[in-house]
């Protein structure tokens, strides 16, 4: 599905990803863990076409994506959700999704009309399904900047999921989320899952990477330093080290 | 009432440029080279009417081409700068305009006067409505009907998912981007359109003044263009029109008796209108203060 191969970026004399190989297979989530500055971010980063990697490649479904914008890789069916949460602010939340129905398949059976205007029967109700996927249904007209911090973070995962994406980058979605919401957003997860979507989650909640994952890497300095599943991982000397060894680490 | 009538094709005239500049800031542009597509407007349909003879609507619309092709050359190294590195560039555009008919001279010989733009002298004698017998308030009919369904275009554009993805551009171009939204292909779209738009006011403003001068495509209009929707709001045209009506009409015309102080009015209200209503006159708050005393219910985005 996603193929990483020796890649690195280098920021001066920062290397914030180092040589990187990885594999991420159809239909699993794959966890990405790592301490802070471990590179995670950069590395969602360069799949989705913001940052231009120093060297090596990236394989999605067998091709290269080099030189693709961010919208191009999204057609392509690769879509993001960021980890600071970057919503339209001044659009409602249904305006918000409308913007985001842009999938490939849309392309191809609309005409190009139809596709801006974006009044079609189908696409509006993707977008009630994709409300009440997120339990946002009562708050369609509200201004996305108006609301709280658990419902932005919903909106931007059903932005994301609303160009039915085959891979998605989940750039930490459960930052400053309590259990409970925790405990949904794991619901949520498993359902894309269900539907087909593969899932690279990059995290810091362990009781979700933990829970929900099929197979775990583990970033420092850039590195990979250990691969495998959730139960490997927990067991593993090195990661061990990287998380608790180190004191200017969190 | 001549008087009455010029003021309203001022405001009309205005609105248009004020929405050439609410579409571009919709993506986050802020373009100071609409006087500049303004002025390539009115040069070019008064030149296509005087010298080559057209009909007047064959005219505008070659000036809107004219005017747009230029918008759509400007967009592209447009896109690589923003914020105040943009409106310098475009700036310079509307200079280089202005200084470009500053230095035009092509006059030719008809009915033994000389007609054309003469470079410093200006460009005077665009007689098309009064050589073709048209009355002052069928100009003002003719004139308004372009605002109106410029107007009505832009509203009805503003209400589907383009207006959204202008902006949601507006708003985050790296969000858009990941969103599967072709930055470009806005950004380039939104500067032509108002280039179109701010091409088709010159064109009318040149045969209803009937007298060109580099002198009115400064900074000054330029200002003018983007002081409209912001100061109006961007919630939806109309701000525009209420903002022309206010600075033409009450503070332009309306203060005449102050002289040259009315400019010192216009700076102080625009930093009073940005403290107190920080999103332009014509907000959500004002348009719910509006519906609720209409007893309109509002209808959101999924209607």
């Amino acid at each position: 599905m996603l193929e990483v191969k020796t890649l690195s970026k280098h920021f001066g004399g920062v290397r914030a990803v180092d040589g990187l190989d990885l594999r991420v297979e159809r239909g699993e989530i794959f966890g990405l863990i790592g301490p802070n500055g471990s590179g995670k971010s950069t590395l969602v980063n360069i799949i989705c076409g913001v940052l231009q990697p120093t060297s090596g490649d990236i394989l999605f479904e067998g091709r290269s994506l080099d030189g693709r914008a961010p919208s191009a890789r999204l057609r392509t069916g690769i879509a993001r959700t960021f980890q600071n949460i970057r919503l339209f602010g001044g659009l409602t939340v249904w305006q918000n999704l409308w913007v985001a129905g842009n999938s490939t398949e849309d392309i191809k059976s609309q005409s190009i009309v139809s596709r801006w205007i974006g009044t079609s029967t189908r696409l509006k109700k993707e977008i009630e399904v994709m409300l009440e996927f997120s339990d946002l249904a009562d708050k369609a007209d509200v201004l996305a900047s108006n609301l709280a911090f658990g419902e932005q973070r919903r909106l931007e995962l059903a932005r994301a999921i609303a160009a039915k994406p085959r891979l998605l980058l989940l750039d930490e979605p459960a930052a400053g989320m309590n259990q409970a919401e925790v405990g949904e957003l794991e619901k949520r997860l498993r359902s894309l899952r269900k539907q087909g979507m593969t899932i690279v989650l990059v995290e810091h909640v362990m009781q979700l990477v933990m829970g929900v994952t099929d197979r775990i890497a583990v970033l420092n300095f850039g590195s990979k330093i250990a691969e495998g599943t959730p139960e490997n991982i927990q067991q593993d000397k090195a990661v061990q080290t990287a998380y608790l060894g180190q004191s200017d680490e969190s | 009432m001549d008087y009455y009538l010029n003021l309203i094709n001022t405001i009309g005239i205005h609105t248009l440029l004020g929405l050439s500049a609410y579409l571009l800031i919709l993506t986050g542009q802020v373009s100071m080279a609409q006087a500049g597509f303004f002025g390539v407007g009115a040069y070019t349909a008064a030149i296509l009417t005087v010298i080559f003879q057209w009909s007047i609507l064959s005219a505008i619309g070659a000036a809107m081409l004219v005017a747009g092709g230029l918008a759509f050359l400007v967009g592209f190294p447009a896109l690589r700068v923003r914020g105040l590195m943009l409106v310098v560039a475009t700036i310079a555009f509307s200079e280089f305009a202005r200084m470009f008919f500053y230095n035009l001279r092509w006059q030719v010989v008809r009915d033994g006067t000389e007609i054309g733009p003469n470079g410093t002298m200006g460009f005077a004698e665009i007689r098309y409505f009064n050589n073709n017998g048209w009355l002052n308030w069928e100009v003002t009919i003719f004139l308004w009907t372009f605002v109106v369904v410029v107007m009505a275009i832009i509203w009805w554009s503003d209400r589907t998912r383009v207006g959204a993805v202008l902006r949601a551009v507006g708003e985050d171009e790296l969000a858009a981007d990941s969103t599967g939204i072709n930055v470009t292909v806005v950004k380039v779209a939104a500067m032509t359109a108002g280039g179109v738009v701010a091409g088709l006011a010159g064109s009318l403003y040149a045969h209803q003044v009937t007298d060109l001068d580099h002198h009115t495509f400064t900074v000054l209009l330029a200002t003018f263009a983007i002081a409209y929707p912001i100061l109006g709001g961007l919630t939806n045209v109309f701000g525009t029109l209420v903002a022309v009506v206010f600075i033409q009409g009450l503070l332009v015309e309306g203060l005449r008796f102050l002289g040259d102080w009315r400019m010192l009015l216009f700076g102080a209200l625009i930093i009073v209108a940005m403290n107190f209503k920080p999103m332009g006159l014509f907000d959500n708050q004002t348009i719910r203060i509006l519906q609720n005393a209409l007893g309109i219910k509002r209808r959101g985005g999924s209607t």
